[in-house]
């Protein structure tokens, strides 16, 4: 028997911004890629022990683990505890999917007064607190990359995205965040 | 005027020409720089031309095509003439910068282009006595002879040339940021209209963002002394207005930022000069910011440009517009001479006379064509006793390199001229509104026939143009329809209430008059250089040429003559040219029409367009996570994609072909490993994921079992291969779909896409997982004892895990989809572990793979392998033209199948026919010769040309496991050629071929089950 693996992080030894935004990698989390129709929706969300949100950009948080609106059907699942959420969904015994995302994604947390500022240098939504409220989330773009935005406070945010993108993704927002401090 | 500001200039500090007591600039606050190699004190706060005419320059370039002695015209982004180079250092230099925008800052160095070998001095200017030959159009008459000269001798020269300034050939080392932004209100200019219009719209609430090009707000009020506003000097108030403004939380206010594009849906590009002033920028700020920004609605108010009068030999240095002499007296002090004449028809100018005289400055005459100026103004210059010659043109003009006289005749003839001794002359034939943005936003102008103006008519976007840009200019009707203006576009955003604002102006004098197009002594019978567009050397006359050559559509008189298209895109000479072309043709303006005004209103550097996207940012580059162990391996890297992918993993004293033959041979005899994470990854789930993969793929999958694998093809609705893979059952409703690499992405917008709109009924889902799994393959005969102990709960024998299965279960103590398949033709396995545990497993195995001499493998040797085993990649053996039957794989079609993607086209007869183009293997006679992959393929090598081509190589290899070559290809009616003898010609020789079948090694194909 040979030693167990260790994991070995995507954005390993990331971190910077300016003296507007701090950006730090976000510790490893379980995600799962949860697609359903509306009818299995209740079930789900008592299996999860959240209540899954159904309107576009909303999210729900119960301690460590958040769902975030993706689409009609889908949501991202992400608990910050190593937890298995495919096998508490599969206990709801309604129809759906759910795939294990949780290496496939990986997080930038964006945190200061220049935060929006510095996801807005390659993120073309309207980030006001009155449109992008704190809870939001959204499947955007981020310059050539796809995200999962996620605003986590009225200054902080979680950048999710895929992780051969996180030396992309986080050297825009570096770049993003000098800009900010101007 | 701002008291604090005006101090007397007690020495001739920042320049002679500095007039005691008038702009706004410090005197204490004096920059240095070198314009030529000469050292020159500006103030801050001037442009780079109020400096240069402070210090008695006005000879600034030379023109585009007659090199004649150009000066200062403007003193804002319309400038045609004085387009510098500006340096910080080599990196950081900029060609074509305009004079009249450049602030100074200490130790900038400027030069002047266009001129060999000094400004003062150019042999260029013989194009000057020359010009009868370059007329209009010239270049597509003279330089056609003979033909292949134009190429190889005109073009270059004449772009030698005529070129204007000089790209810097260093990395621009500066920051270039980039921003999106969003608001209710956008106001587009920060004028008297643009400063009230913000006003009304932010009391409302509204999010407002405010810019200007200029470095501090207030527009026409940096010349237009006349102007007060709520009883307070214009000038003031704005600086006062836009400090409010930009006091509240709802407001932005940009300065030195142009809004230069009005895109679809209110979308605006803007684009900020962050350091451009700054003598020492911080290292981390950006040079520029560009800004796009949606909003809901937007506010044009860009005010006016003043167009110069169209006369003989109107181009010397010190002949400019009555604005700019006023901006400079006003704003920075400065005279732009001692002896300043005035030529115009329109009252403006007579406002910078009287400034210019109360200034201490002589004005010898104000010389208007129009028989009856503006009462009010003819009144105060007799008044101020200022000579004032209606009915009177100027006809001519002298000075080499500045004007030195003005020629001056009754318009109506008859009397002898009067020459005038002059060392400055500033015209005014009237003001155009800058209607750029309006007609970008894809409005459509009207002609408004009694002040001869092109106006906003019907709007296409949700904006409002207010004040001098929609033709208002009186100052009370400004600020009222600027109120308006802000209020309506913030109600329409959503905002209800009113600013109740209420202001109040007044001006000097009302203004009358103006015209368009040549002026007396310019006229057709007039053999003059009158100049219209100054940057582009079009002249009055060259209209009248386009027009006889038959160009009657102003589009085509613009590119005949290239009016308006230098870098200031026409803002002075447009109407102009216009008008000219109107009275020629015997037609109205409206009739001739206006030519397209497009982005960017004025010139924008790359930096602000790329932005951020450049070096690691231009493109996002992908690595597995084994990437740096790879890397630490001494593996070459290639790019396939986004991807970095392990190439090839050379040991000392390698090259690339040595390193592919070795691990070819390596994998064969012992066990290989390799990197293939990159392959596309689709989780397929839900009850009827079967059933939807049956309408995907030619192939059936209600058979494969859980546990099993299966090649299967996908094709797009015209019967041609769009790509292929494995494809595991995990479990009855969970299928692990691999893709291409390069087919990923689209593969999977593929599926959601007939998912979505042709199988909506279908209970499945389609997540991408990619980069979930780090996969690591291991190929070769002793593939399974390096994994046997590494693996925890999978039995690996043939009996309990064949050729094409999966499962599931531990490597390394982390959770594995195991795959048994082969890319290779060997025994072969597939470990996916979850990505973050990619490198550790990677290293568990390597260590074994050593032990038993074994090695890693790039792409490289993967691409030989699966070619001596035929195994086809999608992209390189097929080009989208290719049927499953012409690649040898109609045994992955069901044959029993009566519906997946593709099925009815790839009935269609042209996919039927005999003599299609088929996939089959080549052997070249000589098996020591590799043929090149692109190669063409012919029957008879001996025919005459253009050769009958049969096909082309696609795949080519020198296989050491093979001890020869190896190549696929594509060849017309290929399967029926199986030993015949074709030719590749190549240039050097031709190269005899044998078609084979595609399999090369081990055809029995037994090593797979080993």
């Amino acid at each position: 028997m040979a030693d167990l693996a260790t994991r070995t992080l995507p954005l390993r030894g990331f971190h910077g911004g300016s003296a507007a935004v701090r950006l730090t990698p976000a510790a490893p989390a379980s995600r799962l890629s949860l697609r359903a129709k509306p009818d299995a929706v209740e079930a789900l969300s008592t299996a999860l022990g959240l209540s899954l949100p159904t309107r576009p950009k909303a999210s729900v948080t119960i301690g460590t683990r958040h769902a975030l609106w993706l689409g009609p059907d889908e949501w991202l699942v992400i608990d910050e505890t190593d937890t298995d959420l495919g096998s508490l969904a599969a206990a709801a015994g309604v129809l759906h999917s759910a795939t294990d995302i949780s290496h496939r994604n990986t997080a930038v947390l964006v945190e200061g007064p220049g935060a929006a500022a510095a996801i807005n240098a390659g993120c073309p939504q309207d980030l006001s607190l009155k449109t992008f409220p704190v809870g939001a989330g959204s499947r955007t773009v981020f310059g050539k990359a796809e995200i999962v935005l996620y605003r986590t406070g009225e200054t902080t945010f979680r950048v999710e995205c895929w992780r051969s993108f996180a030396p992309y993704v986080s050297g825009l927002l570096a770049a993003g965040a000098q800009d900010a401090g101007h | 005027m701002s008291g604090a500001k005006r101090t007397v200039n007690a020495d001739s500090k920042g320049g002679a020409n500095r007039i005691p007591g008038k702009g706004r600039l410090t005197p204490a606050k004096t920059a240095r720089f070198t314009f030529d190699g000469r050292t020159y004190q500006g103030l801050q706060g001037d442009t780079v031309a109020s400096a240069l005419i402070a210090n008695g320059v006005h000879l600034v370039g030379r023109s585009f095509k007659y090199h004649r002695p150009r000066g200062i015209v403007s003193a804002g982004p319309e400038e045609p003439n004085a387009l510098i180079d500006v340096m910080r250092d080599n990196a950081r230099r900029q060609p074509n910068v305009r004079a009249t925008v450049q602030e100074v800052f200490d130790g900038m160095t400027v030069a002047s282009q266009n001129r060999y070998p000094s400004l003062t001095f150019d042999v260029g200017g013989i194009n000057n006595i020359l010009a009868p030959f370059f007329a209009a159009g010239f270049y597509y008459k003279t330089f056609m002879w003979p033909k292949q000269a134009w190429k190889s001798v005109y073009e270059p020269r004449i772009r030698a040339a005529a070129g204007l300034g000089v790209s810097p050939t260093e990395d621009d080392t500066d920051e270039y940021a980039s921003r999106y932004a969003h608001c209710d209100v956008l106001v587009m200019g920060a004028g008297v209209a643009g400063l009230t219009a913000a006003l009304a719209a932010a009391a409302t609430g509204a999010r407002v963002i405010l810019c200007d090009e200029q470095p501090e707000v207030g527009g026409a009020l940096h010349y237009d002394a006349g102007v007060t506003i709520d009883g307070q000097d214009g000038y003031a108030w704005a600086q006062d207005a836009a400090r409010r403004l930009a006091a509240m939380d709802n407001v932005t206010v940009l300065t030195r930022t142009t809004a230069f594009g009005y895109y679809a849906q209110n979308f605006v590009a803007l684009t900020e000069r962050v350091t451009d002033h700054v003598s020492r920028p911080a290292r981390s700020a950006p040079r520029e910011r560009l800004w796009q920004v949606r909003a809901k609605r937007v506010v044009i108010a860009t005010g006016a440009i003043e167009r110069h009068m169209v006369f003989a030999n109107n181009d010397r240095p010190g002949i400019m517009l009555a604005s700019a002499a006023r901006t400079y007296l006003n704003h920075f002090g400065v005279a732009v001479g001692r002896k300043v004449g005035v030529y115009t028809t329109h009252d403006s100018a007579y406002e910078a006379a009287f400034d210019l005289h109360r200034a201490g400055i002589a004005i010898p005459a104000i010389v208007d064509s129009r028989e009856q100026p503006g009462a009010e103004v003819l009144a105060e210059a007799q008044a101020l006793g200022i000579e004032v010659l209606t009915g009177h043109a100027v006809t001519d003009t002298k000075g080499k390199l500045r004007v030195s006289s003005i020629t001056v005749r009754r318009v109506s003839g008859g009397s002898s001229a009067r020459s005038i001794v002059v060392d400055a002359l500033i015209t005014s034939s009237g003001w155009t509104p800058s209607v750029h943005m309006f007609s970008q936003s894809r409005g459509k102008v009207a002609f408004d026939a009694e002040t001869q103006r092109f106006l906003p008519g019907i709007y296409a976007q949700d904006c409002v143009s207010v004040g001098a840009c929609n033709g208002t200019t009186d100052i009370a009707a400004t600020l009222a329809e600027a109120v308006a203006g802000g209020e309506l576009a913030a109600q329409a955003a959503g905002f209800s209430g009113s600013a109740r604002l209420e202001l109040s102006g007044t001006q000097a004098f009302a203004w009358t008059g103006g015209m368009a197009g040549a002026a007396y002594g310019a006229g057709p019978e007039d053999d003059v250089k009158a100049f219209i567009d100054f940057q582009n050397d079009v002249c009055a006359k060259d209209i009248r040429l386009a027009v006889r050559e038959g160009m009657h559509s102003i589009e085509h008189i613009k590119r005949f003559t290239t009016n308006g298209m230098a870098t200031d895109q026409g803002k002075l000479s447009n109407i102009h040219g216009l008008a000219i072309a109107a009275e020629t043709l015997g037609r109205g303006i409206p009739e001739v029409g206006l030519t397209t005004f497009r982005a960017p209103y004025t010139p924008v550097t790359f930096g602000t367009l790329i932005g951020h996207s450049r070096g690691d940012l231009f493109d996002p580059t992908r690595k597995t996570a084994m990437h740096e162990a790879e890397e630490a391996m001494g593996a070459a890297f290639e790019d396939v994609g986004q991807w970095k992918r392990a190439w090839y993993y050379p040991r000392p004293g390698e090259d690339m072909h040595a390193a592919v033959n070795r691990e070819c041979r390596t994998v064969r005899e012992t066990v290989g490993m390799f990197d293939a994470s990159t392959l596309g990854k689709i989780e397929v789930v839900g009850p009827d994921a079967a059933a939807f993969l049956n309408l995907i793929y030619t192939n059936s999958w209600d058979t494969l079992k859980p546990g099993r694998c299966r090649y299967g093809i996908m094709l797009r609705e015209d019967g041609f291969i769009y790509d292929d893979g494995v494809v595991g059952r995990m479990s009855d409703d969970r299928f692990h779909v691999t893709t291409t690499t390069g087919g990923a992405a689209r593969v999977m917008h593929h599926m959601e896409d007939y998912l979505q709109t042709e199988f909506p009924h279908l209970n499945v889902w389609l997540t991408s997982a990619t980069e979930q799994w780090a996969v690591i393959a291991l190929q070769g005969p002793k593939a399974r004892e390096i994994i046997a102990p590494l693996v925890e709960g999978i039995d690996l024998s043939n009996e309990a895990f064949p050729h094409m299965s999966v499962t599931e279960g531990q490597i390394c103590g982390v959770p594995t989809r195991l795959f048994r398949m082969s890319f290779t033709g060997e025994l072969g396995f597939e470990v996916n572990v979850p990505a973050d545990f990619g490198p550790a497993v990677w290293n568990a195995i390597r260590e074994r793979v050593e032990a038993v001499d074994g090695c890693a493998y790039g792409t490289e040797t993967m691409h030989v392998l699966r070619a001596e085993k035929g195994y086809i990649i999608v992209g390189q053996d097929t080009d989208g033209t290719l049927t499953p039957d012409d690649a040898s794989l109609s045994w992955a079609v069901g044959k029993k199948k009566t519906d997946f993607v593709g099925i009815r086209g790839m009935k269609r007869p042209d996919l039927v026919r005999e003599g299609r183009k088929q996939l089959v293997g080549l052997l070249t006679k000589d098996p020591s010769v590799v043929l090149e992959e692109g190669a063409q393929i012919v029957a008879d090598p001996n025919q005459p040309k253009p050769m009958t081509m049969l096909g082309h190589v696609t795949s080519s290899y020198w296989s050491e496991n093979c001890g020869r070559s190896i190549a696929m290809a594509v060849v017309a009616g290929g399967k029926a050629r199986l030993g015949q003898t074709l030719y590749v010609p190549m240039a050097d020789r031709t190269i005899a071929v044998e078609v084979s079948d595609m399999v090369f090694f081990d055809k029995e194909g037994g090593r797979i089950h080993g």
